[in-house]
């Protein structure tokens, strides 16, 4: 009689337990064909050797690799060509600048909007998320515009005497002015979501206790809000890595990002294994940033 | 070959085995009819709770309980948070599974039944109202799935939603309602099923003083008029003493007593009862004699007397457990009896509270101002403290 | 009105604030009033015309690829919904489930990556299996990566329901399926409908990964418009972007405030 009854109780959990992981089992089996697999093929093709009519033949060869840092003369010499590390420096480059101004933008608009009264907030707040629903290709269309030859700014510093047909695109300013454009949303919104819960009596209290704003900013309100300024850097940095559309549109062929040198090896370039190559590299990175900044959120997690 | 021949309240109680082999007339009890001419003495066992434990994590949450809810009585689980008794509520409602023991409705084991086949209806401390559907939807919603006819729905929740008064409210939602109207509603909710046990988690918390006591009275009545068995889990001892039939002391796991209300507050079986239910002082004493009903100690202040205690103390040390309103003060003073000096005192209308110092112990007294002269004793004097023996109670150190 | 000491308030935020929203829509402004310029050098201003919607209206090549986007979009939203309320249901509703990090990980996987990373896979995948059918390839690789898009607001939205409701719908005698057609489902339907609001946004707006995978038959609206882009600014493509930039709006509009509406009917309280 008691062992029936106990046979019966493992079974009861044990019929629950198969349903989360067959509600699991459609994620995991597109996630895995649509993503997983195809990076470790990305890996295997990044030391394939380039087929003769583009695509790839399988093997293992680093010349994907070398040509990064190396260009091979048609004798096979080995020479040092710093543009393809160039471009990987300007990528993380453009990609952190990026950050730091959607940052230094985002932190006192979301504070001021937090500030506001409840109605005003949540359309302000919608303001914010509207332009992210927008085609991104059509945001960056409208800085191609506005900085073009004839557009509204350089118009705008003719009157102040620029010469007649100035244009302001491609260069990595116009790029930087779309990728902030396209990305600021995604800093805002986090920011915004931990300063506004962040309770008000605490500012009170840094000002009770005799700080000024400026300390209460730096000691109270900055890392209070730290977790929603990591995960809004993370959201800016780890897409302004991987940005195409910016540098192909406004940096025109010469301002490369990683992204549009991709792009261009699947494109027009035609040479799989070395765009494979600049994908891992791309894919390193990405994955080194979100380590570190796991690595270091852990160990404040300990110390708290 | 067995017929049926008699009935005692609607109940087969006897079969009669007409044509034994034998040709002897034998008459065969069954064994629930032996139950039930039990229970014309003690009643029938509604839920029963058989060594029950429950581990979450390392903590241990419940320790082989034991204990019956009777059919038909208003059975309070009573505790500081933590003791577990909304854990074995869970487990009756079916949300918890007990690690070892079982619970049994009627004398069946509902261990592995599902939450959704247990004839047994919960009121949430939350309401738990499903915010998307109206009142009467909401109260449809259990019959539903007992598959009852459209027309038996709509006369039921019409019947449930008059006996909370809610009747014009029928079409609102929850989020309409205040407080006291969602706990009305959830009440409906659980008891229009008609469940052989309805199970209420500190349902009054979110209620306001005010409508507690009125819901109260109402939740009293409304387990008379039913003669559902009621299960109600609170941390708040005067809702318990108010309410219930009988009241399960649960501390650390573990039932401390089980009695009525007058039997746990005037003869409490230990220390954390004593302390849990009402306020006591607690005096360090010497057993010098005992049986298992009373024992003889000196009290701190050299006299010796016989007091009743709650099972055999040992020799030695114990405690005496004395509640502020049996110590009598001034001219009131009757039985055992010592000087004592006024420390403090809180003057609360109806009462004044005294703390008191007596050979180096503090006590507090309470006092019913009954007249005006002679209750005002001031601090710094010296009063008369006396108690009567059977009001204090020896309890196991 | 009295402005007194308050402390909470950093001088020279309202303008900044200002200056930023107007930054945030100035662009798209000069794009709309472009869009009616009568000259077809975008940047020469002669007159107010509309002539531009109707040869946008009219151009084959730009329905077709909205076809193809909204096919796209449409099936990869179904989809991708379908796989997150699955998911965040096993994730959030159930107990005992081993890897639940890694499983919430690999579900989110397609936001940790770099979009380019992935459709550079996916086309590598698709010619090596040999899948010539592009919409296939389409519908596949943004399925996949609409998913989390749509995952995170029904997570949200069923971290935020009481399991009380559920437990309550049990104890009233509901089997697992009634309680989630009849009280799970209704109460997390707006943040299953943000989500799917979401997918559908994403895959519409997606120009790499379609880029990467789209042939002849199967160009979709962003790829177009970046072919447009590529020809030269001109009054029609300005056109163009504004109707989507309205068609978005109103989208959005509706999305977010069945969101935020549904947040007020739980306001029950715990």
């Amino acid at each position: 009689m008691t062992d029936l009854s106990a046979d019966n109780r493992t079974q009861g959990p044990k019929r629950k337990v198969n349903l989360p992981y067959l509600g699991l089992l459609p994620a995991w089996v597109i996630m895995g064909f649509a993503l997983i697999l195809p990076i470790f093929i990305i890996a295997a093709v990044s030391v394939s050797t380039r087929g003769a009519y583009g695509g790839f033949d399988w093997g293992v060869d680093f010349a994907g690799y070398r040509q990064i840092i190396f260009n091979e003369g048609w004798s096979g010499e080995m020479e040092f060509t710093p543009q393809y590390l160039l471009i990987i420096l300007r990528t993380i480059l453009l990609a952190g600048v990026t950050t730091g101004i959607c940052l230094l933008l985002a932190v006192p608009v979301a504070y001021w909007i937090a500030s506001q009264p409840g109605n005003r907030k949540s359309i302000l707040v919608f303001l914010v998320t509207l332009p992210f629903w927008m085609s991104m290709i059509l945001r960056v269309y409208a800085w191609m515009i506005i900085l073009g030859r004839g557009g509204p700014l350089p118009r705008f510093l003719e009157i102040f005497g620029a010469q007649e047909g100035l244009s302001l695109m491609y260069n990595d300013g116009a790029t930087l002015a779309a990728m902030v454009y396209t990305y600021i949303p995604l800093m805002v919104l986090p920011v915004f979501a931990s300063i506004e819960k962040l309770d008000g009596t605490l500012i009170e209290a840094a000002h009770d206790l005799y700080g000024n704003r400026w300390t209460t900013l730096r000691r109270v309100i900055l890392p209070l809000t730290a977790p929603g300024i990591v995960s809004g850097a993370i959201l800016v940095f780890v897409p302004a890595l991987g940005a195409v559309l910016e540098p192909i549109l406004m940096g025109g062929g010469k301002q490369m990002m990683m992204g549009s040198l991709i792009q261009l090896q699947f494109g027009g370039g035609r040479n799989w294994p070395f765009g494979a190559a600049i994908a891992m590299t791309l894919l390193i990175v990405v994955m080194l940033v979100l380590i570190v900044i796991a690595l270091r959120s852990a160990q404040k997690d300990r110390e708290v | 070959m067995f017929r049926k021949c008699s009935f005692i309240d609607n109940r087969p109680a006897l079969y009669v085995l007409n044509e034994h082999p034998v040709g002897k007339r034998i008459v065969m009890i069954s064994k629930r009819c032996l139950n039930f001419g039990d229970s014309q003495m003690s009643q029938q066992t509604a839920v029963g709770v058989n060594d029950v434990s429950k581990k979450f994590g390392s903590y241990q949450a419940l320790r082989s309980v034991n204990f019956d809810i009777r059919e038909n009585e208003f059975f309070t689980m009573l505790g500081p948070s933590g003791c577990g008794k909304t854990t074995l509520l869970r487990m009756m409602a079916g949300f918890e599974t007990p690690d070892t023991g079982s619970i049994q409705l009627h004398h069946q084991n509902i261990v592995d039944i599902p939450p959704h086949k247990r004839r047994v209806n919960t009121v949430f401390q939350s309401y738990a109202l499903f915010p998307h559907m109206t009142l009467s939807q909401n109260v449809a919603f259990g019959l539903e799935n007992l598959g009852w006819g459209q027309a038996k729905i709509e006369a039921r929740v019409g019947e449930m939603l008059e006996r909370v008064h809610m009747q014009d409210f029928a079409s609102r939602k929850p989020a309409q309602l205040s407080g006291g109207q969602r706990q009305r509603i959830a009440l409906a909710r659980a008891l229009a099923p008609e469940p052989k046990v309805l199970l209420l988690d500190e349902p009054l918390s979110a209620l306001d003083l005010k409508l507690r006591q009125a819901m109260r009275d109402e939740l009293r009545s409304l387990q008379r008029d039913t003669g559902i068995t009621f299960v109600f889990v609170t941390h708040d001892q005067e809702e318990a003493l108010d309410m219930s039939d009988r009241i399960a002391v649960l501390g650390s796991g573990e039932v401390q007593q089980i009695g009525t209300p007058s039997k746990v507050y005037e003869e409490p079986a230990n220390k954390f009862v004593a302390d849990f239910i009402g306020e006591t002082n607690f005096l360090d004493v010497d057993v010098l004699e005992s049986s298992g009903t009373s024992a003889t100690i000196r009290t701190p202040f050299g006299q010796v007397i016989t007091v009743p205690c709650a099972s055999a103390v040992p020799h030695g040390k114990a405690t005496l457990s004395i509640r502020p309103e049996k110590l009598n003060l001034g001219d009131q003073v009757e039985g055992v009896d010592f000087e004592a000096k006024v420390v403090k005192k809180h003057y609360l209308g109806g009462y004044t509270h005294y703390l008191l110092a007596v050979g180096g112990a503090e006590i507090r007294a309470s006092r019913r101002n009954a007249s005006r002269a002679g209750d005002d004793f001031p601090i710094g004097d010296n009063v008369h403290v006396g108690f009567v023996e059977n009001s204090a109670r020896v309890l196991v150190k | 009105m009295k402005k007194g000491h308050d402390v909470k308030r950093y001088p020279g935020l309202s303008v900044l604030s200002f200056a930023f929203f107007l930054y945030l829509y100035a662009p798209l402004f000069v794009v709309i009033l472009y869009s009616f310029n009568a000259n077809r050098i975008t940047s020469v201003w002669t007159g107010f015309s509309y002539k531009w919607y109707s040869s946008a209206l009219n151009n084959d090549a730009l329905m077709a690829a909205l076809k193809t986007s909204l096919t796209v979009a449409g099936i990869a939203t179904v989809v991708a919904t379908t796989i997150a309320l699955l998911a965040a249901l096993a994730l959030v509703r159930g107990k005992k489930v081993r890897f639940r990090k890694l499983s919430e990980t690999v579900v989110n996987l397609p936001l940790l990556l770099p979009e380019i990373v992935l459709a550079v896979a996916t086309l590598i995948l698709f010619s090596l299996i040999g899948v010539q059918n592009g919409m296939l390839k389409l519908v596949i690789a943004h399925s996949a990566f609409c998913t989390p898009f749509a995952f995170l607001p029904i997570r949200a939205r069923l971290q935020g329901m009481s399991l009380d409701f559920e437990e309550a719908a049990a104890d009233l005698y509901a089997s697992r399926w009634v309680v989630f057609r009849r009280v799970t489902l209704p109460l997390i339907f707006p943040g299953l409908f943000s989500g799917a609001m979401l997918a559908f946004l994403i895959s519409m707006d997606d120009f790499i990964t379609s880029n990467m995978l789209s042939s002849g038959g199967t160009t979709t609206l962003p790829v177009y418009i970046f072919s447009l882009i590529r020809a030269g600014t001109s009054p029609e493509l300005n056109a163009i972007a504004t109707m989507l930039i309205i068609g978005s709006i109103i989208l959005a509009t509706i999305a977010l405030s069945i969101a935020t509406r549904g947040q007020s009917t739980a306001d029950q309280p715990q």
